[in-house]
């Protein structure tokens, strides 16, 4: 397999996805596929070939540093999952739990 | 013939003419939506109110002799991934079920400012991954010309709206041949713009280097039409280029002379449906017949253009999609049984004195993250991000990310090569015509692999475009694939003018 | 340092760069504002939002890492640096990964007590990354949540990482003075520690000198700290607790047990304790962020910056001692001051032409009265022109030092000229006639001074001065000595 179980597992947290059991053992068939089929890609002498991370090339696209309005709260937390007045409120970033 | 049945372009002259009421027209679309909907499920979301209350201004300023935008009347569907002030924009992922923008994407200010109708949402992949619909975490669309077969995707609601014609226009996204492979498959006209042609901004991101908006409709001539609003800079988004867009309605009709078409060797292997590679060879014979000369390109490394394109498009979404956390908007999974389930793990680990396994436990926060991810997501999203962050991680960038940059560029390199010697590139967009519902279901690589002929337009940043081209025996549309040089879209939008203008495959409806 | 070991420390410091505006948006960067009032779609990283590079921000940078000595690629990008944190809309921060903005420079520090030599510190390199917001931890009816202000959450931030060049807590502290100092000569950050504005995070660790040759300690990053003392104090403790540590265990930086360390400073209990990391290790996953895309410098570009920083605080301490006679001490004490007051010093040594003269007096009257109301150079009552005006007039001993203070403080206090002030105490200059008048009247009166000096003991002269002074406050001691003596030698 080109991908273990315990890889697939370590990558979901990372992802922070949560997979069941039947999950893992499924994503790891799949994946194991995928990166089987993509593993084609050894086959191509890409020696001193240039990465291309985007179709374009340098453009400078600035923005002058003017203040302009930002949301208001409200507008700003209306999504929010839960808050209070002020906040967004999620379980507590430090400690055990 | 029915009003619906009339392109875009002819809706707008009687619109301007007066000899046509945006209201009518609005109406008739949502009676239309009525009458099909119900089957095709091509929309997420339709704002009857919102757009006869538009429609009702715009009538208004016409008959006061106001001075009106580009589309003034026309209504619009768009994918549901672009953000619109106060609607629904889910993306059709549970994740964004009830969220609702505060701001509007560029490409909805430009057909407000346009007096577009916007009509209402359509169905799609969840956050575009995936090219038959199925992904949708709401409704599965079907294809107007047979209930039982995938409308293609991602772009699949707007594609099957335009088809089933619910609406004159529609707009869409195309990441790896979102928009060309449903347009195929539902026989409409469908482009995808050279990429910074039309901002990004507001749209969700799928893959920040691949994405581009572009128009939906029956004919080349609607697509000009509607991508003539839809281009242009936006200092919104820095990867939009600063270059004028051109009066693509005024050169459309115009046919091309002594027009060069590239026909890629390698794309007519095995794997093409014979139906498929007959009605493509029958179109080139139009092209032939109308003057045009056709020339054998070969793009030795377009048979990476899958793996490089799941490896990069992967790469980017697992980042894209991380802001989908449950902290500041979004779904969370619910935090009183989460609690408890650590609470009973601590308690479970501890008793048997595993401490390995209690310094390894999840934080309440981390715990949270990953059920709200978990809930939100659906597998073939999951899947993508698993990849990418796969990818990327320690140890493996370079085998997978790096190497398909490194290819990326060869890919670039076969199609500006080819383009030396033709003006386009000419070939089938999927292998098949539609396929079943369900019928790739549990087989992701095989989903993949159709984005075959379309994944290297969107790697190379250039225009490309789906006309319909014939259909099926058992009658399911048929798309011919043609392909410009970035920024070409002028040259893109004449050809298939000049095709449908010999043809009238676009013509027929379910 | 006769310790068996040496101290190995590098600065990582994040200083916010003075922009109206964030990063990437239009958003406020203004500090203090009301939780989630300075946010928009872009900072709060909703979906579809994008960023766009604030011109001002990239300028900034590039100054800094000029003025910081480092090489400016040609080429630099913006990259994403993956990790989930609820103050982290996004889940990844766009910051620099592998081709930074600049790399590669150094910064002098040097102790006008002696304590150390003057030295080079290198810098690593220098990059512009986006800040994340608040999080605040609110133990609110039991249930232990935190609270997200994401208010700060894009503002730009220059990440400036030194080599582990210091070799103790006060070379440390050197460099945080004199880094602080450069940012606020080039106008690039306010370094307000209390405001964040400027963060510190120490890498140390010890090269114990062992039988079997040097041995490293474990690395600790400490964080924290609220000021540049507490960050020599936490250095402190960490090399006396690392060399205990050392002592009692003896593990080495990469033996089991030796990993690198996070440990916070409790400014309370002045000790330094272990933050546990409880992360799977992390893994950033940085990738160029395909919203951004690359940045090209020009030479020429870079040149027009290094032309445009302004004389800078080393140079200008030199130039102190070499034009102006000015103690490197004093030099520092000067220009540690910042820019107002050394060309507040410059035009008073100028004008007056002694700049000795003149570094004592700002160096101790002016600082004095600036230090006590916490005043900057501008709200000083005495325009350099007056001070040095009263200089002349010491110097010339129309004043003595002591009458001179008088006639400041006269001057401070009622803001009037060197002219005025010394009217309102009386003093006039007495001219010589007159002077040698009294002088002849004394010696009338006193003939066995006059016998006495005669006979060698020219201390006598003593007497008369004190009488002098008493017949005319005004007399210059000096000048009452040297014509009672011309009037005893002529007989
Ligand atoms: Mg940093
Ligand atoms: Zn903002």
């Amino acid at each position: 397999m080109a991908i273990s179980r315990k890889q697939v597992e370590d990558v979901s947290l990372l992802a922070r996805l949560l997979l069941s059991e039947a999950e893992l053992d499924q994503m790891t068939g799949q994946l194991g596929k995928v990166l089987e089929y993509v593993a084609l890609l050894r086959e191509v002498d890409t020696e001193g070939v240039e990465p291309m991370a985007h179709p374009l090339d340098v453009v400078d696209a600035f923005r002058d540093d003017e203040v302009r309005p930002s949301l208001g709260r409200d507008q700003a937390l209306a999504n929010a999952p839960s808050r209070d007045a002020e906040c967004y409120r999620v379980p507590a970033v430090l400690g055990e739990f | 013939m029915g009003l619906l049945e009339h392109t875009a372009t002819e809706l707008l002259d009687r619109l301007q003419s007066g000899s046509l009421g945006a209201v009518e027209l609005t109406k008739a679309c949502i009676e239309q939506i009525e009458r099909c909907d119900g089957q095709v499920k091509a929309f997420l979301h339709i704002d009857a109110k919102g757009s006869l209350e538009q429609a009702e201004a715009i009538d208004r300023r016409r008959a006061a002799g106001e001075p009106l935008g580009r589309l003034a009347g026309l209504p619009v569907a768009v994918k549901d991934l672009a953000c619109q002030a106060g609607q629904p924009t889910t993306c059709a992922s549970r994740m964004l079920a009830g969220f609702r923008p505060p701001y509007d994407a560029t490409v909805i200010v430009k057909l407000k400012q346009a007096d577009a109708v916007l009509l209402g949402r359509t169905n799609m992949d969840e956050f575009a991954m995936g090219g038959s619909t199925e992904n949708s975490a709401f409704q599965k669309t079907t294809n107007p010309w047979n209930p039982e077969r995938i409308p293609g995707g991602s772009s699949g609601g707007s594609a099957a709206c335009v088809a089933a014609r619910m609406t004159p226009l529609a707009v869409g996204t195309d990441t790896g041949g979102s928009i060309r492979c449903p347009a195929a498959v539902c026989g409409v006209t469908g482009l995808k713009p050279s990429y910074g042609r039309v901002s990004r901004f507001g749209v969700v991101a799928f893959a920040s280097s691949l994405d581009q908006v572009g128009p939906i409709a029956q004919t080349a001539e609607d697509c000009a039409l509607l991508l003539e609003v839809l281009a242009g800079h936006d200092p919104n988004d820095s990867t939009s280029v600063d270059r004028p867009v051109p009066a693509y309605t005024q050169t459309v009709r115009q046919p091309l002379d002594g027009l060069r078409l590239g026909l890629v060797r390698e794309h007519f292997s095995d794997g093409l449906d014979r139906e498929v590679e007959r009605a493509v060879r029958e179109a080139i014979a139009v092209y032939e017949s109308l003057g045009a000369t056709v020339d054998e390109v070969s793009l030795p490394h377009n048979r990476y253009a899958v793996a490089t394109y799941y490896i990069i498009a992967s790469c980017e979404a697992s980042a894209n999609l991380a802001r989908y956390s449950g902290a500041h908007y979004g779904h969370r999974a619910d935090e009183r049984p989460l609690l408890d389930e650590l609470e009973a793990e601590r308690k479970r680990l501890s008793e048997a004195g595993d401490a390995a396994g209690l310094e390894a436990m999840d934080t309440a926060l981390v715990r949270m993250y990953r059920h709200s991810r978990a809930e939100g997501f659906g597998p073939e999203v999951k899947r993508r991000i698993m990849l990418g962050t796969y990818a990327l991680s320690a140890g493996y960038y370079d085998a997978y990310y790096l190497k398909a940059l490194r290819v990326r560029r060869l890919i670039w390199q076969d199609l500006a090569e080819a383009f030396k010697r033709v003006d386009l590139i000419v070939g089938p967009v999927t292998p098949t015509p539609a396929y079943k519902l369900g019928e790739k279901a549990g087989d992701p690589l095989a989903m993949y692999l159709l984005d075959l002929y379309t994944a290297s337009t969107n790697l190379a940043g250039l225009a490309g475009l789906s006309v319909p081209c014939g259909f099926s025996t058992s009658g399911l549309p048929i798309g011919l694939h043609l392909q410009a040089p970035p920024f070409e879209e002028e040259r893109l939008l004449r050809a298939a003018a000049m095709f449908q203008q010999a043809t009238d495959w676009h013509t027929r409806t379910p | 340092m006769n310790e068996p070991y040496t101290i190995l420390i590098g600065l990582e410091v994040h200083v916010q760069l003075l922009t109206r505006s964030k990063l990437f948006c239009g958003c406020s960067t203004q500090f203090g504002a009301p939780p989630n009032t300075q946010t928009c779609p872009v900072c709060i990283g909703l979906p579809g939002a994008l960023p766009v590079m604030n011109r001002q921000a990239v300028a900034l940078a590039l100054r800094t890492a000029v003025a910081l000595n480092c090489t400016i690629p040609r080429f630099t990008k913006w990259d994403r640096k993956q990790y989930f944190y609820p103050d982290l809309p996004k889940g990844y921060q766009i910051s620099q990964f592998d081709l930074p903005l600049s790399q590669n420079g150094w910064l002098e520090i040097s102790d006008p007590k002696g304590a150390f030599e003057l030295k080079r510190v290198g810098i690593t390199r220098a990059h512009l990354e986006e800040d994340a917001g608040k999080s605040m931890h609110d133990e609110a009816a039991g249930r232990a949540d935190s609270r997200i202000d994401l208010n700060r959450s894009g503002t730009p931030l220059l990440e400036i990482v030194s080599e582990p060049d210091m070799r103790s807590p006060a070379e440390a502290r050197a460099y945080l003075t004199e880094l602080k100092l450069l940012l606020g000569y080039l106008g690039v950050s306010d370094c307000n520690m209390q405001e964040g504005s400027l963060r510190v995070d120490a890498n140390v660790n010890l090269h114990v000198a062992t039988p079997a040759g040097t041995a490293a300690t474990p690395i600790a990053e400490v964080k924290n700290m609220n000021s540049f003392r507490a960050v020599e104090r936490a250095l402190a403790y960490e090399v006396e607790r690392q060399y205990r540590q050392w002592q009692e265990r003896g593990i080495r930086r990469g033996d089991p047990g030796g990993h690198k360390t996070t440990r916070g400073w409790d400014e309370a209990r002045q000790t330094t304790y272990e933050q546990r990391a409880k992360e799977e290790s992390s893994d950033y996953r940085y990738f160029p962020d395909p919203d951004l895309l690359p940045l090209i410098l020009n030479e020429a570009e870079v040149d027009r910056i290094r032309s445009s920083l302004g004389e800078l605080p080393a140079a200008l301490r030199a130039r102190l001692v070499a034009d102006y006679a000015v103690t490197p001490y004093d030099a520092d004490v000067l220009v540690n001051q910042g820019r107002p007051l050394v060309d507040y010093y410059v035009a008073v040594a100028e004008a007056c032409g002694d700049g000795k003269t003149a570094s004592n007096w700002i160096g101790q009257d002016v600082l004095r009265w600036l230090n006590e109301r916490q005043e900057p150079i501008d709200a000083y009552p005495v325009p350099a022109a007056e001070l040095a005006a009263l200089l002349k007039a010491v110097i010339a001993g129309e004043l003595t030092t002591s009458r001179g203070r008088e006639v400041l403080a006269q001057m401070v206090a009622e803001g009037v000229s060197v002219e005025q002030a010394m009217k309102r105490l009386g003093i006039e200059k007495v001219d010589d006639a007159d002077l040698e008048d009294l002088c002849r009247q004394l010696l009338e009166a006193n003939p066995k001074i006059a016998e006495q000096v005669r006979s060698g003991k020219e201390k006598a002269i003593g007497a008369l001065i004190g009488q002098a002074k008493k017949q005319n406050p005004n007399a210059d001691p000096g000048r009452v000595k040297d014509i009672c003596l011309a009037l005893i030698a002529r007989g």
